[in-house]
C-alpha cells in the first residue's frame, strides 16, 4: 500500500487507481481519459477482505459486489448497503466492481453511496502522510471530484456495529429494471426501540444534487415516531425539499423532486420492517 | 373470412413448416462466425474518422499537414479526395455528402476527415492533429421548428417539391406528398363524432448490436475488395464504385455475418471512406465504428409530428379520415414520410381518406431505414385516435376495428385494391385469444392496435449447384439477417424432395451472382425464396433430362418425385427410380455439372397485417411502466420456418416496446446528442419484458408458390399504438408523445389530477 501511494504521489501526469476497473477501463477505452499512470490495488492484501470486528465491519477497497453479497453476516447486518452495491451494473460487473470505486467516482447517482451515508460508514484513507479516517459524506465534493489528496488511496470502508432492532434499505428509480443509472436513489437506516418507536435514523438521497446528500431533516421526521403515515409524509416532504436536482437526459428536476419523496417513503417502510417493526 | 383451417391452394409440405436448427447457429454461439470486425489482412492499417463537433458549421479549411507528419500515418482523406463523380444523381450526391462533409458539416458526428495509421493510438493522435476551421452556424433539430419561417436553412438548394406554385425561397421542407380518395370535408359533415389530435414521436435507432465495420483493400492496379457488415453487398459495391469512380467489375464485396441491421445497414457510411483510405495508402484498411459513432453518424429513424382527424357516425362507421404527417429525416432528403402517409389508414375501409406528408431536413444524422420505415409512427397516431373514437361511440375497440377493417376488394387509402388479406382474420383470432379476456390487476390497462406493411420483391439472382454426392450448394446474394439461410435450405429441400441437411446455403460474394437487391422490405424469404424454388425447378428439369439420357428415353417421359427421377408411366419404360445422388455421380459422363439458376425482378409480394394486444401497468406515484403481457397475431402467408417467424414477431414487438417507453435521441440546446450510448439510450433488457406470445396466421399470398408473405416489418407497426393505448388506459389519461418515459407519464398524471 505504501508503494502504491508513493507511485501515485510521485507521478507528475494523470494518475488513476484501479480496483475493479468497471468504470476506469470503460473510460480508458472510449478515450475519455488518457492516463500516464494506473496503479492496480486489487492484489494488495489490505484491500481484499471483509473483516468482522467488535465495532463493526471493515470492507477492503477491492472487495467486489459479488463478495459482499456472499458474506452472510454483512448481508444480515446491512442488507440495504449490500442491495445498493449489488445494483451496480450487471451480474458480470458485480464480479469486479467495488463500493470504494463507486464512492471515488463521486457520481451523484452512485448506488452504494446513499446507503453508505445512511449507514454512517467511514473510510480509511492511506496517503504519503499516513492514515486518516473520515465519514463517507466527506469524500465526494462535486460531480467526479473527491476530497482525496494527491497520493491518497481509500484502503477500506468501515460500517458500524448494528444495535438491535435496526434495519436499512436502498431503492433507486430507473426507467428499466437493470443495467441503468439511478434517476433518483434513496437510502434509509433506522433503529427502533422495543415499542417500535424510531430512536435513530439516517436518510440519504442520490442523483438529486451535485453529490449524494444526507438529509438530517428527513431523519428528524422519523425519530420519535412509530413511522406512521404522518411521519412518512413528513419524511417524503423533507426529502423532496432537500432536492437540488437538474433537468437532464435521465429525468426532469420536477420528476426527481417528486420521486425522491416516494422512494424515501418506500425505503423507510422496508427499513422499518427489517428492523422488526410491525 | 376463413381462418387458417381452410386455406386456398393448401399443399402438403414435407420440410417447409418444420423447425430445424439454423446452419449458422453453432458458429454464432461458439464465436467462430466472422462478423464485420473479425477480418484481418497482412499489412492492415487502422482507419479512424474525424467528426464534426458542431450541429451546423461551414468548413472553411481543413489542415492535415501536422497529422501527415506524424510517424505511422499512412493516408489522410478529406472531401478533396472524394471528388464528385455522381453525375447529377441527387440521391447519390447526398450519400457522398453524408459519408464525408463538403462545404458544411450538417450534424454533430458528420465525417470531416479520415486517417489510416499503423495502429489505433497513432490514428487517434493523428485525428487530434487535424485542424478544421469551422464557422459555426445556427442549427435546428426539431421537425416543427425546422418548418417554421426563419428557421436555419440547411440547403440553399431545397425548394419544396409538390407545392403549386413551386416556392421561390429555399426551405427545410423537401417535398409535400398527398394520398387518398373521396372528399374528406364532405365525409366529416356526415360524422356524428370527430376526434382530432396531435402526436409526437422521438427519433430512435435500430440498435443493432454489431457496429458498422469493414476491411477495404484496393491495389495499385485499381482492383479492390471489401469485406463488410451490410444488408446488401451488391448495393455497397455499386454505390462505392460510383462514389470512387471505379468500374463496378473492379470491386468485389463480401458480406460478413451480420449482428443485426433492421434496415440500418441498407446504405453506406464508412465503406467508401475505407476504400479511399486504402487506395491512397496502398494498404488494407479496417474501419470499425464505435457505439458513439453508430448513434451519431449512422442512420436512426425519423422523429415526427402528426395530426390525425377521424369522423364516425353514431353506429361506428368511419365517414372520413385525414392526417398530416411531418417527418424529419436528418440532414438530407428522404425521411420515410411517404410510407407513413401511404400506410397511415391502410387498415381501414374508407370512403373518404386523405394523408399529407412533409419530408423535412434538420441538423441530425441522415436517417436510414428502420423496419417498416415510417409506418409505426403513423399507426401510433391513427390507432390512438381509433381507440378513443371507439370508446366515444360506446363500442369495444376491437368491434369498432372489425366494423371498419379493410378486406379483400377494399380500395386502400394509398391506391391499390386489396387481394386476399388477413386483417380481419387477425382481429377475429385476437378476440378469441385468452389474453383478450384475461382479468387485469389494479393500475393495469389493456390496449390493442392493428398494423400494415407493404412488403417488397425486388431484383434477385440465385444459383443452385448439385454436388457429385447429390447434396446441394445454394448461393444467394441477400445477407442473412433473420435466419434466411435456414429458410432457403427448407424451400430448396422441399422442392427437390431431399432432406434439409442435404442443402447448404451460403451468401455468395458479388463476383458470384448477378445483382441482388438489399435484404430489406421483408423481401428475402419471399423473393430469394421464390428464386430458390424456381432454381430448384430448373435443376430438376436438368436432373430428369440426365436420367432420361441414361435410360435412353425422352426427357418428357421422366418425372421428379421425392428426390428421385422416375419414368412418367409404364409405357415410358421400366426403370427403377434414380436418386439425385445417382444422377449427380454420373454428371461428368452425361454433360457436366448440374445446376439450376433463377434471376428476376420479383413481383407479387403480398401485403401483411397484424393485430397486437398489450397489457401495461403504471406506477401512479413514479410513472414507471411495465409491460405485463403482450400478444402478436400476424398473417405470415406461409411460415417457412415458424421459429424464425415467431422471432420476427417478438423482435418487432420488443423494438416497439423500447420505442414506446424509453428509447429516444435526446439533443441539447447546442444540437449535440446527449445519449450516444446504450446506458442512456434505453433499449429494453430481458428483465423488462414479458414472454411475447405469438400467433401465426397463414392466409396464402397468391404471388408466391408456397404462399409466403414477408413478416419482418409488419410486427413493429402496431406496438407503439398498442402500448400507448394500454398505458393510457392504465394511467387514465391519453398519452400523445413518445417515448412515454416515466417523467412524461408522471407529468400527465399530475395534469390529470390538477384538472380533476
Amino acid at each position: 500500500m505504501k508503494e502504491a501511494t508513493g507511485l501515485l504521489a510521485r507521478e507528475k501526469g494523470r494518475a488513476f487507481v484501479l480496483a475493479g476497473g468497471t468504470d476506469l477501463l470503460v473510460r480508458l477505452r472510449t478515450g475519455f481519459i488518457e492516463p500516464d499512470l494506473i496503479v492496480d490495488i486489487k492484489r494488495i492484501t489490505a484491500t481484499r477482505s471483509i473483516d468482522v470486528r467488535s465495532n463493526g465491519f471493515r470492507i477492503g477497497a477491492a472487495v467486489t459486489g459479488a463478495e459482499l453479497n456472499e458474506h452472510a453476516k454483512l448481508t444480515k447486518a446491512w442488507p440495504g448497503v449490500v442491495e445498493a452495491a449489488n445494483l451496480i451494473g450487471s451480474k458480470q460487473v458485480q464480479g469486479r466492481c467495488t463500493m470504494t470505486g463507486n464512492l471515488c467516482n463521486a457520481s451523484p447517482a452512485a448506488d452504494s453511496v446513499p446507503a453508505l451515508m445512511a449507514a454512517a460508514a467511514k473510510v480509511v484513507i492511506v496517503g504519503p502522510k499516513g492514515k486518516r479516517t473520515i465519514p463517507v459524506e466527506q469524500v465526494p465534493v462535486a460531480p467526479g471530484k473527491t476530497s482525496l489528496k494527491k497520493g491518497e488511496i481509500i484502503e477500506s470502508i468501515l460500517l458500524p456495529k448494528r444495535p438491535p432492532r435496526s434495519g436499512d434499505a436502498y431503492l433507486r428509480f430507473i426507467p428499466r429494471t437493470e443495467m441503468d443509472i439511478a434517476v433518483v436513489g434513496a437510502a434509509v437506516s433506522v433503529t427502533l426501540d422495543a415499542k417500535g418507536m424510531c430512536t435513530d435514523a439516517r436518510v440519504a438521497l442520490g442523483a438529486v444534487a451535485p453529490t449524494v446528500v444526507l438529509v438530517p431533516e428527513a431523519a428528524k421526521a422519523l425519530i420519535g415516531t412509530k413511522m406512521d403515515k404522518a411521519a412518512l409524509d413528513a419524511l417524503a416532504a423533507a426529502c423532496s425539499a432537500a432536492c437540488r436536482p437538474i433537468d437532464d437526459k435521465r429525468g426532469t428536476s420536477e420528476f426527481r423532486i417528486k420521486v425522491a419523496g416516494v422512494l424515501a417513503r418506500r425505503a423507510a417502510q422496508i427499513a422499518r420492517k427489517r428492523a422488526g417493526g410491525k | 373470412m376463413p381462418l387458417d383451417s381452410t386455406l386456398q391452394g393448401k399443399r402438403d409440405f414435407k420440410v417447409v413448416g418444420t423447425r430445424p436448427l439454423r446452419p449458422d447457429g453453432i458458429d454464432k454461439v461458439t464465436g467462430r462466425a466472422k462478423f464485420g470486425a473479425d477480418a484481418t489482412a497482412p499489412g492492415m492499417l487502422v482507419g479512424r474518422i474525424l467528426r464534426s463537433p458542431h450541429a451546423h458549421a461551414r468548413i472553411k479549411k481543413i489542415d492535415t499537414s501536422k497529422a501527415e507528419k506524424l510517424p505511422g500515418v499512412k493516408a489522410i482523406v478529406t472531401r478533396e479526395d472524394l471528388p464528385d463523380h455522381t453525375d447529377g444523381d441527387a440521391l447519390l450526391y447526398d450519400v457522398l455528402y453524408n459519408i464525408m462533409a463538403r462545404e458544411k458539416a450538417l450534424y454533430e458526428g458528420h465525417a470531416v476527415a479520415a486517417v489510416a495509421a499503423v495502429d489505433t493510438r497513432t490514428a487517434r493522435e493523428a485525428l487530434k492533429l487535424i485542424k478544421v476551421d469551422y464557422e459555426v452556424l445556427p442549427h435546428v433539430t426539431d421537425v416543427d421548428e425546422a418548418m417554421k419561417p426563419g428557421a436555419p436553412i440547411l440547403h440553399s438548394t431545397i425548394f419544396t417539391d409538390g407545392l403549386e406554385p413551386k416556392p421561390k425561397k429555399p426551405s427545410n421542407v423537401v417535398r409535400r406528398y398527398e394520398f387518398g380518395h373521396g372528399d374528406v370535408e364532405a365525409g366529416f359533415k356526415k360524422a356524428d363524432i370527430i376526434v382530432e389530435r396531435t402526436f409526437k414521436t422521438e427519433a430512435t435507432h435500430q440498435g443493432y448490436i454489431e457496429p458498422h465495420a469493414c476491411l477495404a483493400n484496393v491495389g495499385p492496379d485499381g482492383q479492390g475488395e471489401l469485406w463488410v457488415c451490410t444488408q446488401g453487398h451488391f448495393m455497397v459495391r455499386d454505390t462505392c464504385a460510383r462514389l470512387l469512380g471505379m468500374d463496378i467489375s473492379k470491386l468485389r464485396v463480401t458480406a460478413s455475418e451480420i449482428g443485426g441491421g433492421f434496415g440500418g445497414k441498407t446504405t453506406v457510411f464508412i465503406e467508401p471512406v475505407a476504400l479511399a483510405l486504402s487506395r491512397k495508402a496502398n494498404r488494407p484498411v479496417k474501419v470499425v465504428m464505435s457505439r458513439e459513432e453508430v448513434f451519431k453518424a449512422s442512420g436512426p429513424t425519423a422523429s415526427t409530428s402528426i395530426d390525425v382527424k377521424i369522423g364516425v357516425t353514431k353506429d361506428g362507421r368511419i365517414t372520413a379520415a385525414d392526417a398530416t404527417l411531418r417527418y424529419q429525416g436528418g440532414a438530407f432528403a428522404g425521411s420515410p414520410v411517404e410510407f407513413g402517409a401511404m400506410s397511415a389508414f391502410a387498415c381501414y375501409d374508407l370512403e373518404n381518406a386523405r394523408t399529407i406528408g412533409y419530408d423535412v431536413v434538420t441538423n441530425r444524422p441522415k436517417q436510414a431505414a428502420y423496419r417498416a420505415p415510417g409506418a409505426p409512427m403513423a399507426a401510433f397516431a391513427v390507432e390512438s385516435v381509433i381507440e378513443e373514437l371507439a370508446r366515444k361511440v360506446g363500442m369495444e375497440p376491437i368491434d369498432f376495428r372489425m366494423k371498419n377493417a379493410a378486406r379483400e376488394g377494399t380500395r386502400s387509402s394509398y391506391g391499390p385494391t386489396y387481394g386476399p388479406i388477413g386483417l380481419l382474420a387477425t382481429l377475429e383470432k385476437a378476440k378469441q385469444h385468452p389474453h383478450f379476456k384475461a382479468p387485469l390487476s389494479p393500475n393495469q390497462g389493456r390496449g390493442m392496435a392493428c398494423g400494415f406493411w407493404f412488403n417488397f420483391g425486388g431484383q434477385t439472382c440465385v444459383s443452385l449447384n448439385v454436388n457429385s454426392d447429390g447434396t446441394v450448394a445454394l448461393s444467394v446474394g441477400t445477407p442473412d439477417i433473420g435466419g434466411s439461410r435456414a429458410s432457403m435450405c427448407l424451400m430448396a429441400a422441399e422442392e427437390l424432395g431431399i432432406p434439409y441437411d442435404k442443402v447448404r446455403a451460403i451468401v455468395a460474394d458479388t463476383s458470384a451472382l448477378g445483382y441482388n437487391d438489399v435484404t430489406d422490405g421483408s423481401r428475402t424469404t419471399f423473393a430469394t425464396g421464390m428464386a430458390t424454388i424456381l432454381a430448384a425447378r430448373d435443376a430438376i428439369k436438368k436432373l430428369t433430362a440426365r436420367a432420361a439420357q441414361i435410360w435412353g428415353i425422352s426427357a418428357e417421359a421422366v418425372t421428379w418425385e421425392k428426390g428421385y427421377a422416375k419414368p412418367a408411366g409404364s409405357n415410358a419404360g421400366n426403370f427403377p427410380p434414380m436418386s439425385i445422388a445417382e444422377i449427380a455421380a454420373q454428371a461428368g459422363a452425361t454433360g457436366g455439372p448440374i445446376a439450376g439458376h433463377h434471376e428476376y425482378s420479383a413481383d407479387g409480394a403480398g401485403v401483411s397485417f397484424a393485430t397486437h394486444i398489450c397489457d401495461a401497468e403504471v406506477d401512479p406515484e413514479t410513472g414507471a411502466t411495465k409491460i405485463v403481457r403482450y400478444t402478436v397475431l400476424q398473417d405470415a402467408g406461409k411460415a417457412v420456418h415458424p421459429s424464425y417467424v415467431e422471432g420476427q414477431f417478438q423482435g418487432g414487438a420488443v423494438q416497439g416496446i423500447g420505442w414506446a417507453l424509453n428509447e429516444e435521441y435526446i439533443y441539447g440546446k447546442d444540437g449535440r446528442l446527449q445519449n450516444a450510448g446504450f446506458l442512456d439510450y434505453r433499449i429494453p433488457v430481458c428483465s423488462d419484458l414479458p414472454m411475447i406470445d405469438t400467433v401465426i396466421l397463414e392466409i396464402p399470398n397468391p404471388g408466391h408458390p408456397y404462399g409466403v408473405r414477408g413478416v419482418g416489418e409488419t410486427s413493429i407497426v402496431p406496438p407503439l399504438a398498442a402500448i400507448a393505448n394500454a398505458v393510457s388506459a392504465a394511467a387514465g389519461v391519453r398519452l400523445t408523445s413518445l417515448p412515454m418515459s416515466p417523467p412524461r407519464i408522471l407529468a400527465a398524471l399530475d395534469r390529470k389530477a390538477a384538472a380533476e
